[in-house]
This record gives C-alpha cells, sequence and structure tokens, in this order.
C-alpha cells in the first residue's frame, strides 16, 4: 500500500510539473520575415472592382470557373476554383472593394498545421503547397485565420488551392509566371496598380509614404504589419472604413501558432517528459508484475 | 466463478448480429460512393467547416471512448490496484475496437488518402511543429500496441486449438510477446497519455475560431483527464452490459471500487474547468446563457453529479446508480470533444453544418462494425471473465 501511494505520489508530481510548464508555455518566440521577402499592397482607395486580376488568377493558375454553364466568372467567394476575389463593402461610413487571397503570413498557420510540410514558406517567404505531401487532413483549414486554404470537395483526387503568388500554380509544383521573370498575374494585370508587387520592406515604405502624404484619404493603420504575427500581403484602407469591415479582423499581433506550439514545444521539449515518463511508467509496471507474481506464487503453495 | 478468461461461445450469425451487418453493409456501399464521387458528395462539410461529425465523433470522441484500457491500466499498473486486473482484458478489447474505429474513420475523412502511407515512414519530411502529427503518429502506434497487449487472449486459444498454423504461431509467438509485455504495457500507458492531451492542444489552432470558454492552456490537461474518466465509465457500462448479455454474473462491487479513481479525475477536471474559467475572466460567456454557456454548464453538471453521485459509496454499489453515473460521465466527456471540436467551432457567420445522411449512415455502419467485431471476439476468445465453473473448465 505504502509503495503504490508512493507510486501514486509519483505520478501526481509529474502531473503537476507539466501543468506548472503549461502554464509558462505561452511565448514563443515571434518569427519575422526571411530578409528577401517579397509581397503585395494592395491599395482600397485606388481599386474599381473590375476583378480583371480574379479572371487573370483563373488564366494564370489554370483553375475551371466556379460554373462552367455560365456566361461570365461569377465566383462570389474563395473556392477550390477561385484563388484570388473582388469583393465590395458597402457600408453607412462608405464602401470599398477588397482583394481576397492568401496573406503569406510571416508564421504561417497552415505550415504550422501541417504534419509532413505540404505548406512551407518558400522563395521569397512565399507560402505554397506541395501535392506530394499532404494527405488531404485538412487541418491547415481548422487553422488558417483567414480562411484561404480550399479544398476540392467536389472531386476524388482533390488538392488544396490558394494563392501561391504565382510561384507556383494553384493546386500544384507547376512554375507559376514569377518564375518567368514576371509579376503575379493579379498585380500585373490591374489597370490602376491598385495591387502592386514588390520586395516587402519597400512595401511597407511605399503603404506608409500613401499614409503621409494622404492622411484625411487612409484609414490610418496599414494592415498586416503587425496583424496575426505579419502578413506579406499588405492593405491600405479609406478613411472611415475599418479593416474588419472587409474581412480583416483585428487578431493582434500574435499567430494563432504562437500559443499552442509554443506549449507543444514547451511540453515536449529535448522529449526529456516522455522519456522520463515512459521510464517512470516502465518502473511501476515492473513492480506491479512482479509483485503479481509473487502473490501467484504464494496461492500455488498454500 | 471464475477470474480466469473464457470465451463466451454460442452461435455467431443472431439476428442482432444480421442486424449489424445490414448497417456495416450500407455504410460499405455509401463508402464506394465517397470514394468515387469525393467527400461533398456524401458529406455536408465545407471550407468553412471543413471538419465535422467524422472527426468529432470517430476520431475524438472514438479514441477518447477507447480509454478504458487506459484508464484500467493506470489503476492497475501506475497505481498497483490488481483486484482491477479482470477488468484489463475486455477493457483492452474495448480499446483496440475503439482505437481502430477512429483509425478508419480518419481514413475515411481524409481527402488524399493516398499518401497517407508516407505519413508513419518520411520521417525526414515531419513538421516536428505539427501538433497533429504527433496525435496522428501516436494514435496509429498505440493501435498496434493495444492489439499486441490483446494478443494473448488470442495466442491462448489458438494453442488449445487442433494443430494448425496458428497454434504454431501462437506457441512460438507467445513466449516472445510475453517477455516484451511489461514494456508493451508502459507504452500502453505513455502514448495515450501524449496523444489524447495533444488532441486538447491541437484545437487550440483554431485560434479566433474556437470559442473562447473552449480556448485555454490547461486545454491538454482538460482532454487527458477527461478521457481517464471516460474510460472508467466506459468500462463500467461495457463490463455491465456484456455481463448481463451473456450471464456472467460479476462483482458490481469491483466495478464501484472504480467509482474512487472516477472521482478524483471527475474533480479534478471540474476544479480545473471551472477555476480557469473564472481566473481568466471568462465568466461573462458563462453567464450569457446563450448556446455556449448552456453547453459550458451542462459540459461541468456531467462531470459534477457523478462526482457526488460517486462518492455515496453504498450507493453506488447499486446497478442502475452505477450505470446511470457512468453514462453521465461518457456523455459529459463526449460532449466536450463535440464541443471542441464542432459546437464551439465558429468560421463565421456564413458557415453553418449539420451532418448530411449518408455521413451520419457511414458513422452509424462503423460503430455496428465495432460492436458485431466485439460480439464475435468475445464469444470465440477468452475476454470476459466469471463465467459459471462448468463452461469455465470447457
Amino acid at each position: 500500500m505504502n509503495i503504490s501511494r508512493r507510486g501514486a505520489l509519483k505520478v501526481a508530481a509529474l502531473g503537476a510539473a507539466a501543468a506548472t510548464g503549461v502554464r509558462k508555455a505561452e511565448a514563443r518566440e515571434r518569427l519575422v520575415p526571411p530578409e528577401d521577402a517579397t509581397g503585395m499592397l494592395y491599395d482600397a482607395t485606388l481599386c474599381i472592382g473590375c476583378k480583371a486580376c480574379v479572371v487573370a488568377c483563373r488564366e494564370a493558375n489554370e483553375l475551371s470557373l466556379e460554373r462552367e454553364s455560365t456566361l461570365y466568372d461569377d465566383a462570389i467567394d474563395l473556392s477550390g476554383h477561385t484563388a484570388n476575389i473582388i469583393k465590395l463593402h458597402n457600408g453607412d461610413e462608405g464602401y470599398a472593394f477588397v482583394k481576397q487571397q492568401c496573406m503569406h503570413c510571416v508564421d504561417p498557420a497552415c505550415a504550422s498545421a501541417c504534419m509532413m510540410g505540404s505548406f512551407q514558406k518558400r522563395d521569397n517567404g512565399i507560402v505554397t503547397w506541395v501535392p506530394d505531401k499532404c494527405i488531404g487532413c485538412r487541418y491547415c483549414q481548422i487553422a488558417c485565420p483567414f480562411e484561404i486554404p480550399k479544398f476540392e470537395w467536389d472531386s476524388p483526387l482533390p488538392r488544396m488551392v490558394k494563392c501561391q503568388m504565382c510561384l507556383a500554380k494553384a493546386g500544384s509544383t507547376d512554375p507559376g509566371q514569377l518564375q518567368d521573370g514576371k509579376e503575379p498575374a493579379c498585380c500585373e494585370v490591374c489597370p490602376r496598380e491598385a495591387v502592386i508587387y514588390g520586395d516587402y520592406d519597400d512595401l511597407k515604405q511605399e503603404a506608409q509614404a500613401r499614409l503621409d502624404a494622404n492622411p484625411d484619404r487612409y484609414n490610418p493603420r496599414v494592415y498586416g504589419l503587425d496583424d496575426m504575427g505579419g502578413t506579406q500581403v499588405l492593405y491600405l484602407a479609406p478613411a472611415g472604413v475599418e479593416y474588419s469591415d472587409l474581412g480583416l479582423p483585428e487578431y493582434g499581433p500574435d499567430s494563432v501558432s504562437h500559443i499552442p506550439v509554443g506549449l507543444q514545444h514547451k511540453i515536449y521539449k529535448g522529449f526529456v517528459a516522455p522519456v522520463a515518463l515512459y521510464a517512470v511508467l516502465a518502473g511501476l509496471t515492473w513492480r506491479s508484475r512482479r509483485q503479481e507474481d509473487a502473490q501467484a506464487g504464494q496461492e500455488v503453495e498454500s | 466463478m471464475s477470474a480466469q478468461a473464457t470465451p463466451v461461445g454460442g452461435k455467431l450469425l443472431t439476428p442482432t448480429m444480421k442486424g449489424l451487418l445490414i448497417l456495416v453493409g450500407i455504410a460499405a456501399v455509401l463508402l464506394l460512393w465517397r470514394f468515387a464521387a469525393g467527400l461533398g458528395a456524401v458529406t455536408n462539410l465545407s471550407d468553412g467547416y471543413p471538419w465535422g461529425l467524422w472527426i468529432a465523433f470517430d476520431v475524438v470522441t472514438g479514441t477518447a471512448l477507447g480509454c478504458g484500457g487506459y484508464a484500467i491500466a493506470l489503476l492497475v499498473y501506475a497505481f498497483n490496484k490488481g483486484k482491477y486486473h479482470p477488468l484489463v482484458r475486455s477493457a483492452l478489447l474495448a480499446s483496440a475496437l475503439g482505437y481502430t474505429l477512429g483509425a478508419i474513420g480518419v481514413l475515411i475523412d481524409v481527402g488524399r488518402v493516398w499518401w497517407t502511407w508516407k505519413l508513419p515512414l518520411f520521417f525526414w519530411t515531419w513538421n516536428l511543429s505539427s501538433i497533429q502529427l504527433e496525435v496522428a503518429l501516436c494514435i496509429m502506434l498505440y493501435t498496434f500496441v493495444l492489439w499486441i497487449e490483446l494478443s494473448p487472449a488470442f495466442l491462448e486459444q489458438w494453442a488449445k486449438g487442433p494443430e494448425s498454423f496458428l497454434k504454431r504461431f501462437a506457441a512460438a509467438a507467445t513466449p516472445k510477446i510475453m517477455r516484451a509485455m511489461p514494456w508493451l504495457i508502459a507504452l500502453g500507458m505513455l502514448l495515450p497519455t501524449m496523444h489524447q492531451s495533444s488532441l486538447g492542444n491541437m484545437i487550440l489552432l483554431a485560434g479566433p475560431k474556437l470559442h473562447p470558454l473552449w480556448y485555454t492552456t490547461w486545454i491538454p490537461f482538460l482532454f487527458l483527464v477527461s478521457c481517464v474518466g471516460m474510460g472508467y465509465g466506459v468500462t463500467i457500462m461495457e463490463t455491465m452490459v456484456s455481463r448481463t448479455v451473456y450471464k456472467r454474473p460479476g462483482e458490481t462491487r469491483v466495478l464501484a471500487g472504480l467509482g474512487d479513481a472516477m472521482v478524483v479525475v471527475l474533480l479534478a477536471y471540474v476544479l480545473i474547468r471551472v477555476g480557469d474559467t473564472i481566473w481568466q475572466g471568462k465568466l461573462d460567456y458563462v453567464l450569457a446563457f446563450d448556446v455556449f454557456s448552456i453547453l459550458f454548464l451542462l459540459e461541468v453538471l456531467l462531470h459534477l453529479v457523478p462526482a457526488f453521485m460517486l462518492m455515496n459509496k453504498a450507493k453506488r454499489t447499486d446497478r442502475t446508480y452505477l450505470f446511470r453515473a457512468s453514462l453521465m460521465i461518457v456523455f459529459g466527456g463526449a460532449l466536450y470533444r463535440f464541443s471542441a471540436y464542432w459546437f464551439a467551432f465558429q468560421p463565421g457567420d456564413h458557415w453553418s453544418y449539420f451532418p448530411a445522411i449518408p455521413e451520419i449512415l457511414i458513422t452509424v455502419g462503423l460503430v455496428a462494425f465495432e460492436i458485431a467485431a466485439y460480439i464475435t471476439i468475445i464469444k470465440r476468445f477468452p475476454i470476459l471473465t466469471g463465467a459459471p465453473p462448468a463452461t469455465a473448465k470447457a
């Protein structure tokens, strides 16, 4: 009885140790964009909602129409067929178009989630998906706070489709037009330069310069500098329009991975805790079985 | 009454079994459709609700329902309570089947199943930051461990049989497995500790989509203690039902003894769940009396009420009373998991999810398969103890 109680205490102590770890685990270092990071800057005050970028994206990525039978491209949201979309916000304080595509996060939730690293940050920090490592578990969709990766629900051989900034075609590893020295398709066709492609640091400066030059024209904040740990796609909104109205929620500066992945790394640091727990459990099992054998022996004797 | 486990015997193709097989057959046909036409054809899953019934029930709740083997092993081996040893085998069988169900559920749910074989093998591509990777590998490994832990039941039976390949195999394998057994038992306690807690942490990656009442860094601990509670609850229910159906009068007193351990885990759960909610200043959400506050309160009650019920040592030896308390724990744990993975997962107002009929029928078919396998195995292999002496000898 005494021994067993000590065993119980040991396990309890280990549990308590794990639990204290839990409390203090909420810190994981903030990730920074790679040095050669590129990105996009979308300026909602310039966009006229012509949707040329939606069509260009579909062509560049060889994605099929939302509905094959319609006269024109009538996608209304991102989906397994659509990796870039223009939406309209029409509120009391004003209206604005907004372009939606992958944000190419500095600390992408999809990449944290992905079991075999199918989603990863690659050249210039662009987040892409590799088909031959993906088992289609869709944990990336659970994780992505911008709800970007889309699954081909109507296919028996589904892919994960999202903007890969034309580094690769959506849903594949075929080279996109960025690799031909061109800009991403959406930036290339935009008649108003409402979305531009470039060096991430340059884009940050450009965004700030636009705010400084026309403070009355803009919402005073650039979205994406810190939001969700930072995104390599930056947004400017018109004065009076909140980013949350444009589908860009106020998430704060920590990525979704920050807490759970930090917690997991803390618990499994160096794999010490599982090994130690295994040693304790193996010891307890050995002792318990030896006692059992001894009891069985006694019963036979008596 | 004998402490030795013996096969129940009897005819296999009973009317009950036929009914179960019809349900399995319906699911099998629907599965052909699912693999031919894609997930969209048989489910109501969407880009907003990429996970639904199959993940919430088959995998997350199914494996927790399969924690009987883990929970009993903790008691017998880690806490040295040998008197619960007679429960080990039937608990292991239910666990092995529960985890197998979870594993099959995953294979049905993943969209690109043809690459799943890479997951355990291509270790150089493993993303060590992926919480789900740990869960997936642990569940795979533990499913194997469970069947090996249970294998003496099969080997004993084959060893008694007529000369055959199986008999020779049993003779050769038994000593090896018995030598490895202590290490396997310890592994069988380590792996669920790891993946059942990570299964909680895993959903935190949903971040702002998860309702604040379920978003807590205590979630690994809560998932862990609640799966232990569910493990005892399921073991009690399973033991009672199978002993009643197959006329193996058991010691309700032994089962009731599990009450002590259950009270500890249930109170630990309630203490942390409620304490953390208050500490994090989330009482407003509890007092909102919207659907989430009701789910939360129901969940806490389904842990608290059985805890108080089981504290009553006199009453809990009553079969109905004990069964009710166990049922509540199982429902409470299942509700916690359904909430974290489904009800409290809010991708936004423009998304909604309720499983499609084929989706439900596939889950029903899986459960029917599990029950059919359970019945078949206890009839043919020594799983249940407590046979009357006459049959015990046979």
